[in-house]
C-alpha cells in the first residue's frame, strides 16, 4: 500500500493565526503594512521580519512598514522569548508573503492574460511578455487576503533571497539617534497624569494602615487610590506623584514580612527547601569499562536582576467598561488575559498596544507595571495615567533569573575517561509568566482585597527547552547519564524568566567539569571535546572559534585562555566561546572570541550584534552579578549595591558567522551565555590554578578559592 | 516661583519653576524634550546626560538654578537626521545599539569628549563613557562608532 506524503503543515504562529490580512496588507500607493505577533525588544527583531517580508514579496524593503503588536488586529504569538521569533514570526511571514505573492500573480494573470509562469515581480510591479504591468497596489482592489492561509504555498529558493542573509541597517536605529520617540516612556498621550505605586521595602510586607492625611495635601494630587494592600497616587506631574508617594510611604503601615534566605548560603537554602523531581533524562549503557571514581562537583549562580536600564512603564485609559494598556510587554495578549482574571471582565474589553521599551532580558516588570497603571486609572475620569516604576522598584519588586545549585557526579574509569554522569539541579522555576495559569501573575495582584497568591514559578515543558533543566543534558556522546531537576515549591525570592533560564547555570557545570576531567587525563580540552562529539555543526563551530583564537597561545604568566561550548536548547544556535583573561586575583576578561551557527543568519550583522551583546552581558554576569538581600529586604537596589559591567572593563568580543542558509533560522539571543561564561572560569583555571565554581567570580571569592587550594 | 533663563539647544528658555527641581523633570515634563532618559535618577546610569558647556552632566540630580543662563545641549541638539551630527552618523552606521535607550546620555557623553579631546584614543573613549551604562552590551560598537565620529571630524 502506497502513502502519499503528509501535507504540508502551515508554520506554528500561521496556523494559529490563518488569516493572511492579519499578517500582511498593501497600503496607499506603494506601501506594505506587516503585523507580526512578536515584538521589538531591541533584538532588532522587526528588522528581520521586514526583511524576510521585502524577500518573499520581492519589494524595497523601504516600503514595508512594520506595526507595532496590538490585541485590537495582531496575530497572536503568545510571547517574545525564548529566541524563537525568527524560527515562529519569521516562518509564518515567509510562509504568508509567499502565498500572498502567489494570489497576486494570480489575479495579474488574469488580468493580463499572461501565464503566471511568465510572471515577474520587481519591486511590487508585476511584469510579462510584451512589456504588460500591473502591480500589488493596482491589484489590492480585488485581491481580497481575508483568506486563510494554505499549506501548499512555497517561499522563493534561497537564490531569490536578495534582502534576508544580508546586513542590512536597523528600521529602528535612526529614531533612536535623532531621539524621535519611539519608547513608551517619550511618547505620553495628550491630558496626561502620572501614577506612583507604595511598595514596600520589607520583603513580602503587607500594607496595614495608612494614613493619607500629608499625600492629600500635595499639590496637584488628583487621587489616592487603595485597594486592599495596594495603594498608589495619581497627580498631575510626575514631580507631584513622586512628593505624593513620599508623603503617603510616611503615613504607611507594614505587618513583619517573610524571612528571606541567607544570601552566603544559596546552595544550603536551595538544597533545603520542599522539592518537586522530575528525572530529566536517563540513558544507561552496558558498562565496558570499569568505574574507578567519582568526581562530586557543586556550583552555583546567584539570583541575577534583569536591570534594564529604563524602569519599567505603562499607560492605561478607561473609557467606559474597556480599558485600553500600552505595554512594554513581551506578550500583549497575555498580559490581557491576566487583565482579564483580576479585572474580573472579559478580555474583549481590554487593548493590549506594544510600545517598545529598553531591552528586557526576560521576564521583568513590564507587565506588572502594566496593572499598576490600570488600577490608578481607574480613580482618573477617563483621563490616561502613565506609571512609571524607580530604579529602587525595578531592583526590589520585579521578578529575578532563579538561583542554582547544581551538582554533577561523574564516574571516571582508570584513564580518567567518564562512564558515568549524574546531573542534578536545585533551582526556584524559571518561568512564572503571565496569561499561562487560572491565576495571574501580576504583582499588583498579589496585593489588592482579595489577593491573589504570588505565583510560584515553574519550568516550561522539555519540548520547549525546559527551565532550570535547560540544557542540563550533555550533548556530548557521554556512555551514561541522569539528569534530575529539583524546582523549589516555595519562592521567598520572586523568579521569572531570565535570559537563558536555566542554561547559563547548567552550561557552566557541564563545561567546567568537562575541562577539569580534560586536565586529568592531560588532555587538551579543544580536543577532548571534539572526541565526545558526534555533531558536525557542533564540531565546526568549536574548530571555527580556536582557529579564530589562534588556539592555544603559548602559556604566559598572569594570561588564562578557556573554552566553553553550547548548542542553546540543545535545539537552537550553536555556540563556542573562547576567554582570555589576565590578572591574579583581581581578574579581567581582554578577549572573547565566538564562533556561532544560526542556520540561515537573517540579518547577519544583527547576529553578531546580539552575539556580542550576550558575550558582554554573560561577562557582566560572570565577574560582577549577585542580587544582594538581608533576612528582611533585597538590598541591591541601586546601580551602587549591583554594578554591572562598565565600559571600561568590557572585553573585546571577535564573532565568525558559520552562515548556512539552506537551514532554518534560530535566534542568537540567548546563545552566547552559557559558553561565555564556562570559558571564563575555565581560563580563571588555566590562568591562576583554581576553579572557581559560585558565581560571579570576585575577587574575594579567587583569594578565598586560592586560600584553601594552598 | 522664579523663572530661570537658559540656551537649551541653542534656543533662549525661560521656565518658572522651583530652582531645586532637577533639569530632567523640567525638560521632560514641560518642555517634553525627551531624549534625555531617566533611568536611576541618582547620578549613577547616564542615561539623562545633556551637555553643559563641554561636559555632560546627569540632569536626573542637576537643580533647575544651577543650569541659569548656561549652555544646555541635549541630543535633539546635536543633529537631525537631515542635519546629523558625525556622531550620530557613526552610530548608524556602525549599528551601534540594541535597544537603544542609553543611547542619547551616550551621544552626549561622547560629543562632549569630542569637544575636550578630539583626537581621543580608544581607552579615552571608553573613560570618558564609562559612566553610562549601557545593559545590551553594546559597549565595542559605540566605542567604534565614537572613534569614527572622531576621525571623520578630524578630517573634515
Ligand atoms: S537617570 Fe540620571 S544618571 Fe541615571
Ligand atoms: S543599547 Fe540597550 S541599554 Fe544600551
Amino acid at each position: 500500500m502506497t502513502t502519499s506524503p503528509p501535507a504540508p503543515k502551515l508554520p506554528v504562529s500561521l496556523a494559529a493565526n490563518p488569516k493572511l490580512s492579519s499578517w500582511v496588507n498593501f497600503i496607499g500607493e506603494g506601501g506594505v503594512a506587516i503585523s507580526p505577533g512578536k515584538v521589538e525588544i531591541g533584538q532588532g527583531i522587526v528588522t528581520a521580519l521586514a526583511q524576510i517580508a521585502a524577500d518573499e514579496l520581492d519589494v524595497q524593503i523601504s516600503r514595508i512598514e512594520m506595526i507595532r503588536a496590538s490585541t485590537a488586529m495582531s496575530p497572536n504569538e503568545g510571547v517574545t522569548s525564548g529566541s524563537l521569533s525568527i524560527q515562529q514570526s519569521g516562518r509564518a511571514l515567509r510562509h504568508a508573503c509567499a502565498e500572498v505573492r502567489q494570489r497576486f500573480l494570480t489575479a495579474a494573470s488574469e488580468r493580463l492574460g499572461v501565464e503566471v509562469s511568465l510572471l515577474d515581480v520587481d519591486d511590487g510591479t508585476i511584469s510579462g511578455p510584451g512589456n504588460v504591468r500591473t502591480s500589488y497596489w493596482e491589484l489590492a482592489g480585488e485581491v481580497s487576503l481575508d483568506h486563510d492561509a494554505t499549506a501548499g504555498a512555497a517561499a522563493r529558493s534561497i537564490a531569490k533571497r536578495s534582502v534576508a542573509g544580508h546586513s542590512v541597517h536597523r528600521v529602528d536605529i535612526p529614531d533612536k539617534v535623532f531621539a524621535r520617540p519611539r519608547f513608551i516612556h517619550d511618547c505620553p498621550l495628550p491630558d496626561l497624569l502620572h501614577g506612583r505605586v507604595l511598595r514596600p521595602d520589607i520583603s513580602g510586607a503587607e500594607l496595614i494602615a495608612l494614613d493619607e492625611t500629608a499625600a492629600s495635601a500635595v499639590p496637584g494630587l488628583v487621587a489616592i487610590v487603595r485597594d486592599g494592600g495596594f495603594s498608589g497616587v495619581v497627580a498631575d506631574s510626575e514631580a507631584a506623584a513622586e512628593a505624593a508617594l513620599k508623603a503617603l510611604r510616611k503615613g504607611a503601615t507594614w505587618s513583619t514580612g517573610e524571612s528571606l534566605p541567607d544570601e552566603d548560603d544559596l546552595a544550603g537554602f536551595l538544597k533545603s527547601q520542599p522539592v518537586e523531581t522530575t528525572v530529566v533524562e536517563t540513558r544507561t549503557a552496558a558498562m565496558t569499562r570499569k568505574h574507578a571514581q567519582t568526581l562530586r562537583r557543586q556550583y552555583t549562580r546567584p539570583y541575577i536582576a534583569h536591570a534594564s536600564i529604563a524602569p519599567s512603564c505603562a499607560m492605561a485609559r478607561w473609557d467606559g467598561d474597556g480599558v485600553h494598556v500600552w505595554t512594554h510587554s513581551q506578550g500583549v495578549y497575555l498580559l490581557r488575559a491576566d487583565l482579564a482574571i483580576v479585572l474580573k471582565m472579559p478580555a474583549d474589553n481590554i487593548v493590549g498596544e506594544h510600545m517598545e521599551g529598553a531591552g528586557c532580558y526576560g521576564h521583568n516588570a513590564a507587565d506588572d507595571v502594566a496593572l499598576d497603571a490600570v488600577l490608578l486609572a481607574k480613580a482618573a475620569g477617563g483621563r490616561p495615567v502613565r506609571v512609571q516604576w524607580s530604579r529602587h522598584d525595578e531592583m526590589s519588586h520585579a521578578p529575578f533569573g532563579a538561583a542554582m545549585a547544581i551538582e554533577i557526579e561523574a564516574d571516571l574509569d582508570a584513564d580518567n575517561e567518564i562512564v558515568g554522569w549524574r546531573h542534578a539541579i536545585w533551582s526556584n522555576g524559571h518561568a512564572a509568566r503571565p496569561g499561562r495559569a487560572a491565576q495571574p501573575a501580576l504583582l499588583a495582584a498579589t496585593e489588592i482585597a482579595n489577593p491573589y497568591p504570588r505565583m510560584i514559578s515553574t519550568n516550561p515543558p522539555a519540548a520547549n527547552g525546559g527551565g532550570g533543566d535547560r540544557n542540563s543534558v550533555p550533548l556530548y556522546d557521554l556512555p551514561a547519564w541522569t539528569i534530575t531537576s529539583h524546582r523549589l515549591l516555595t519562592m521567598p525570592v520572586r523568579t521569572s524568566a531570565l535570559r537563558t533560564l536555566g542554561a547559563q547555570g547548567n552550561v557552566f557545570a557541564i563545561e567546567s567539569l568537562l575541562d577539569e576531567i580534560a586536565v586529568l587525563r592531560g588532555e587538551e580540552p579543544i580536543a577532548f571535546r571534539l572526541r565526545h562529539l558526534g555533531d558536525e555543526r557542533a564540531k565546526d563551530v568549536i574548530r571555527a572559534a580556536a582557529r579564530r583564537a589562534a588556539w592555544k597561545p603559548k602559556k604566559q604568566a598572569g594570561v588564562g585562555h578557556g573554552v566553553g561550548f553550547a548548542r542553546y536548547k540543545n535545539t537552537g544556535a550553536y555556540c563556542a566561546a573562547i576567554a582570555e583573561i589576565e590578572g591574579t586575583d583581581d581578574i579581567r576578561v581582554k578577549r572573547l572570541t565566538l564562533a556561532v551557527d544560526v542556520g540561515e543568519a537573517i540579518n547577519p550583522d544583527g547576529v553578531i550584534n546580539q552575539i556580542e551583546g550576550g558575550a558582554i552581558q554573560a561577562t557582566s554576569w560572570v565577574l560582577k552579578e549577585r542580587v544582594r538581600f538581608d533576612r528582611t529586604r533585597i538590598t541591591s537596589t541601586s546601580w551602587t549595591d549591583y554594578p554591572i559591567l562598565t565600559f571600561s572593563e568590557v572585553p573585546a568580543v571577535d564573532v565568525e558567522i558559520i552562515q548556512r542558509p539552506e537551514i532554518e533560522p534560530v535566534g542568537a539571543g540567548e546563545a552566547a551565555h552559557g559558553p561565555v561564561t564556562a570559558a571564563i572560569a575555565n581560563a580563571v583555571y588555566d590562568c591562576l590554578g583554581v576553579r572557581m565554581r559560585d558565581l560571579p567570580i570576585t575577587r574575594d571569592r579567587i583569594i578565598a578559592a586560592a586560600e584553601l587550594a594552598s | 516661583m522664579p523663572t530661570i533663563q537658559f540656551q537649551l539647544n541653542g534656543t533662549a528658555t525661560a521656565v518658572e519653576t522651583d530652582p531645586d527641581q532637577p533639569l530632567l523633570d523640567v525638560l521632560r515634563g514641560r518642555l517634553v524634550v525627551t531624549g534625555p532618559h531617566f533611568g536611576c535618577g541618582a547620578g549613577e546610569c547616564g542615561a539623562c546626560h545633556v551637555m553643559v558647556g563641554d561636559r555632560a552632566i546627569t540632569s536626573c540630580d542637576m537643580p533647575m538654578w544651577s543650569v541659569a543662563d548656561k549652555d544646555v545641549v541635549t541630543v535633539e541638539g546635536l543633529g537631525t537626521a537631515e542635519r546629523p551630527h558625525p556622531l550620530q552618523r557613526a552610530f548608524i552606521s556602525e549599528q551601534a545599539m540594541q535597544c537603544g535607550y542609553c543611547v542619547p546620555g551616550i551621544l552626549i557623553s561622547a560629543a562632549a569628549l569630542l569637544k575636550r579631546n578630539p583626537f581621543p584614543t580608544e581607552a579615552e573613549v571608553r573613560a570618558a563613557l564609562d559612566r553610562n551604562l549601557c545593559r545590551c552590551g553594546s559597549h565595542n560598537r559605540m566605542v567604534r562608532a565614537v572613534l569614527r565620529a572622531a576621525a571623520e571630524m578630524a578630517a573634515s
